[in-house]
């Protein structure tokens, strides 16, 4: 019991190996997307951000090692403050300056 | 410090170490989240200004996408390497650490150079960081990230110079940590400039 708790927080090689192979995956496929014009549009952006946050969630697993146990809780929690507080800066920036150009636009 | 450890046993001791290295690391962890919103504030600035060329070259213009590739691949095979020097680190082998760590800064190093290069190579066309608002933010975004890197490499050279000194202690052990959050993160840094500057600028 002792063993896995300390598992989860510090990783084991295989599990680098897991989220190293996932990570490149997931690198290849959106860059293929992009080069090779199979997509484009809305669709391709929308497809490749999903990319984006799935190699984060990859990352923060596999390599920060974030989860639930007693010993990830505290920076588990402060992660996900501080990815809202991210929501609220960047999110609220680009809404406010979209609507700032919108509005200026002679039309 | 001395007559501290002579009163406690080797456990209490190495609790006591444990715990520390605990509070270190959560420490360190927050120190990055502030990192976060230092980035994603640059981020939010990138994604209003990219449009803004002046009349100059766009990103669709100037990205070459397959040396931005080898780029995030360099930095990506860094983090794995990074990740077996910690995995070295709990089994207490010094020279595996110390092979990683090399190999790591290697890799990090390289990236690092190949940025410089491409700055160069923009600067000499006249595309440097004065000619539009969009190359302003760009070189703003990816530069504070290649900065952060640049610390982190210099970061693990002390890291390597105090292993070969001290060896794998409770205190090199604790940097070698927290040097570990500050890697992968500037990892996960780099996914979202690849695709938000790179990926985005040139569809």
């Amino acid at each position: 019991m002792a063993h896995n708790t300390h598992d989860s927080s510090h990783g084991t090689v295989k599990s680098y190996i897991v989220g190293f192979i996932l990570s490149i995956i997931l690198t290849v496929i959106p860059y293929w997307l992009v080069v090779s014009h199979i997509m484009s549009g809305d669709s391709l952006v929308f497809t490749v951000v999903i990319f984006a946050i799935a190699q984060l969630l990859v990352q923060l697993i596999f390599f920060l090692h974030l989860g639930t146990s007693p010993e990830q809780r505290n920076s588990t929690l402060s992660f996900i403050f501080t990815v809202i507080v991210v929501f609220l800066i960047a999110g609220g920036s680009l809404w406010v300056m979209w609507n700032l150009n919108y509005n200026m636009m002679d039309h | 410090m001395s007559t501290e450890v002579l009163h406690n046993n080797h456990d209490h001791h190495h609790d006591h170490d444990a715990e520390a290295t605990s509070k270190v690391v959560f420490g360190f962890w927050i120190y990055i989240m502030s990192d976060c919103i230092l980035f994603a504030c640059i981020f939010a600035t990138y994604v209003v200004l990219h449009g803004n060329t002046y009349g100059g070259p766009s990103g669709k213009e100037l990205f070459e996408m397959p040396y931005v590739l080898v780029e995030t691949f360099l930095l990506l095979i860094s983090s794995f390497t990074y990740g077996l020097a910690m995995q070295a680190m709990y089994k207490a082998n010094k020279s595996q650490v110390m092979m990683w760590l090399a190999i790591t800064f290697l890799l990090g190093l390289g990236f690092i150079c190949m940025e410089i290069n491409e700055f160069h190579h923009l600067i000499l066309e006249g595309n440097g960081p004065n000619r539009s608002a969009f190359l302003s933010s760009f070189f703003t975004l990816v530069g504070t990230h290649g900065l952060h890197v640049t610390c982190g490499l210099i970061w693990m050279v002390m890291l390597m110079l105090q292993l070969n000194k001290h060896g794998i202690t409770a205190i090199t052990s604790r940097k070698l940590s927290c040097l570990s959050l500050f890697w992968h993160f500037l990892d996960i840094v780099w996914i979202f400039v690849f695709t938000i500057v790179y990926l985005m600028g040139v569809m």
